[in-house]
């Protein structure tokens, strides 16, 4: 049944997509729906756009596992709608016709502007491309049962097929029905969360049943360990420094597996850790047998002493009660963390060990951002909040959703709409986020798919429909950005920068062979990036476009000695020196699989440092490129 | 011309006003945003303190970011509606005077 709601839900779309696309005959229909599209349609077709699989997947994935780290993203993004509403919206919707070029180049009209746009249209939409491709991948894996590659394949196929047969309007539809499903449905899961309450023994409403994790005791000697059990044979035992455990591989019952130590010297307690071990000749062992659907990482998470109390039993709580009692001091969670070593054999080892957190901790920054390290650990945070803040106004796939409605007065009353169901939904990434964390239903290898998995842990159907939606998400997501980003090669481009002469027929071909090839490089992309927090990817790619689009739109706006030079300079310094940043820090250094503490750059997030830059390039360009007044 | 909007849109006599009014609501809001980060940055420890319902500093203060911004949007529409209905009223009135 779930494999057909999803098909019937994803058939639905496409369907939707090829009835709109017979209507779609002007370049303006294509790339702005006609500009008619009514504002409460637009309002929840921005949330469409926005709540993309960073917000659905990534935030709801990343509050599983670092708590209240994950939800600054929702607070984060929530808040750069502010910037949009007060700043962008109406201006934007009076000076621009398709794309975000449009808008910039508006005064001046500079080839200039229209290359150094264009790029950074492409560039941002592309990084934005990233994290959908690898949430697709993600999705398609439990519902499916088809690997990652071609998760990221089929939803490459499938918006290449909607963009290129509609544009805009089908954009719109699709995302104002996904969008609305998508608040409707998550609310629906956070009612049952809170329904379910709080467990020390989660067992998904009686369909997993809770396994504690095994405990052996030991004593520490000389960089080994000696267990007291019969039939225990430890054979290594492992320092981590990053992780600050040792590791124990031991074989217990004729099965090998890895356990966490609980000190390094003298008697200690060993608690079993769960491995994926991949050998040197290629075969993967899942807690030390081979990997198969039986045999797969056990779902994690749960808590430990509920306001105090060792054995809670479930039972429904309020929305506030649930806050309050994972946040009390005397609660503690087990979660898992993962580390990554090689074994005595030249095996690549992942271990998944627990740790304990207490409940005061898990609710406030600091398990992921380190805001009590380093001043340079401190401005990291301000840099990727700084992002965040003014990144929204700056997404191309956004702005070009300022064309769609037919007045400046329609841009903001649709922004205000999405700032109530954006709003609205980031609310709920808090509980679903928390559920999935202490419910028993994380995948230890894979935190963004905590909110599917919190949903299969309410039944099939309801898993069904999540997937289906968060699928949609994904395709509407991919959808917009590929209009974005073919708007700025075919329009900004081909027809505004190099001049072609092109009818209104050609220009939309130009638009769907250009979806084609951004599609393209979309699924390699997205295949390359496996793996990665999809929201981590997301606050990048805001950081490039609050380096590159936001000081032009803004200064444009408010500032009358901005000249074509002052706006090409700014785009062009805001991309490269974001793109710089990121490709030379050390989040960066560990997908090349290179020491991070050996990156150039010592921070992640670059707004700090290019957003402000962008702008001081803007003003001092602008200022010795000033026009001559007439004698 | 090459730039027009999708949809003709027509001129805006209260453009400047709501531009006024969009850069003090940012920066009220602004203000706002300065003070959370600023607290996780310079006083985290003070986000575990129950303030409401048994939530902590850090939980409250977030959701009154989101609900926050939901209520100056709501403000800031109230305030165009009210000056884009009084300077279209003044239009009318200059058109059946004439």
């Amino acid at each position: 049944m779930a494999v057909a709601i999803f098909i019937g839900f994803v058939l639905f779309v496409i369907g939707l997509s090829f009835y709109l696309g017979h209507r779609t005959k002007t370049s303006s229909g294509y790339y702005a729906a006609g500009g008619q599209i009514h504002w409460g349609v637009n309002g929840i077709a921005f949330a469409g756009d926005y709540l993309s699989a960073a917000s659905f997947l990534g935030i709801c994935g990343m509050i599983a596992t670092v708590g209240y780290d994950g939800f600054l993203y929702s607070i984060g993004y929530l808040a750069g709608w502010i910037v949009a509403l007060f700043v962008v919206a109406e201006p934007m919707k009076r000076l621009g016709k398709y794309t975000f070029t449009d808008a910039v180049d508006y005064k001046y009209n500079s080839r200039g502007i229209k290359l150094a746009a264009a790029i950074s249209t492409l560039v941002v939409s592309v990084c934005y491309l990233i994290p959908q491709m690898v949430g697709a991948g993600v999705l398609v894996q439990p519902l499916l049962g088809m690997p990652h590659h071609w998760g990221v394949i089929m939803v490459g196929v499938i918006v290449i097929t909607i963009v290129a047969t509609a544009g805009m309007a089908s954009t719109t539809y699709v995302q104002f029905l996904k969008g609305g499903l998508l608040i409707i449905f998550s609310l629906v899961l956070v009612v049952a969360v809170c329904k379910r309450g709080l467990s020390t023994r989660p067992d998904q409403g009686g369909q997993v049943p809770f396994q504690a994790a095994a405990r052996l005791e030991a004593v520490a000697r000389d960089g080994t360990f000696v267990v007291s059990e019969p039939g225990v044979r430890v054979l290594e035992a492992q320092a981590h420094p990053s992780a600050k455990k040792t590791f124990v591989r031991l074989e217990r019952a004729g099965r090998e597996g890895w356990w966490v130590a609980g000190a390094a010297e003298g008697p200690t307690v060993l608690e079993e850790a769960q491995s994926v071990v991949v050998t040197r000749d290629g075969s993967r062992l899942v807690n030390g047998a081979p990997e198969s659907a039986e045999n797969r990482l056990r779902q994690v998470g749960n808590m430990e002493q509920v306001c105090g109390k060792p054995e809670a039993e479930a039972g429904a709580v309020s929305p506030f009660a649930f806050l309050a009692a994972l946040g009390a001091p005397d609660t503690v969670v087990r979660r898992c963390l993962d580390a990554r070593l090689k074994d005595r054999d030249g095996s690549s080892v992942t271990v998944y060990y627990p740790v304990l957190t207490k409940g005061s901790q898990l609710l406030r920054p600091g398990m992921k951002f380190k805001v009590q390290g380093s001043l340079l650990e401190r401005l990291d945070f301000i840099s990727l909040m700084l992002a965040l803040f003014l990144g929204t106004a700056a997404l191309p796939h956004i702005l070009i959703r300022y064309y769609t409605v037919p007045s400046p007065a329609s841009a903001r009353k649709s922004t205000i709409v999405a700032i109530a169901a954006i709003g609205f939904f980031y609310v709920l990434t808090l509980f679903m986020g928390l559920g999935a964390m202490v419910q028993g239903v994380l995948n230890p290898a894979d935190s963004n798919m905590a909110a599917p998995l919190l949903a299969r842990s309410f039944g099939k159907g309801l898993f069904a429909i999540i997937s289906a939606i968060a699928f949609a998400t994904v395709l509407g997501t991919v959808s917009g950005l590929i209009v974005a980003a073919s708007g700025a090669v075919a329009h900004d481009l081909c027809d505004r920068y190099l001049n072609l002469r092109m009818d209104d027929r050609q220009k939309i071909m130009a638009g769907k062979i250009s979806a084609f090839v951004i599609g393209g490089i979309a699924i390699v992309l997205g295949i390359l990036f496996k793996g990665m927090n999809v929201t981590f990817l997301v606050g990048l790619a805001f950081a490039v476009a609050a380096s590159a689009n936001l000081p032009a739109l803004v200064m444009l706006i408010f500032w009358r000695r901005t000249t074509a030079r002052g706006i090409t300079a700014s785009i062009l310094t805001g991309v490269v020196a974001s793109m710089a940043l990121i490709l030379l820090s050390p989040d960066l250094y560990k997908v090349y699989g290179l020491d991070p503490s050996r990156a150039p750059v010592p921070f992640s997030n670059p707004g700090l440092v290019s957003i402000p830059l962008s702008f001081v390039v803007l003003v001092v360009v602008s200022l010795l490129t000033q026009p001559k007044r007439a004698e | 011309m090459l730039h027009a909007p999708a949809a003709p849109v027509g001129k805006d006599p209260a453009a400047a006003y709501k531009a006024r009014l969009g850069l003090w609501m940012f920066s009220l809001y602004l203000l706002f945003y300065v003070a959370f980060v600023a607290i996780n940055v310079g006083w985290p420890l003070l986000m575990e303190r129950t303030v409401c319902c048994g939530m902590n500093l850090a939980t409250v203060y977030g959701f009154a970011l989101i609900v926050t911004a939901l209520f100056l949007a709501l403000v800031y529409d109230a305030l165009c509606r009210a000056r884009e209905r009084a300077l279209s009223g003044q239009a009318d009135g200059v058109k059946g005077a004439k």
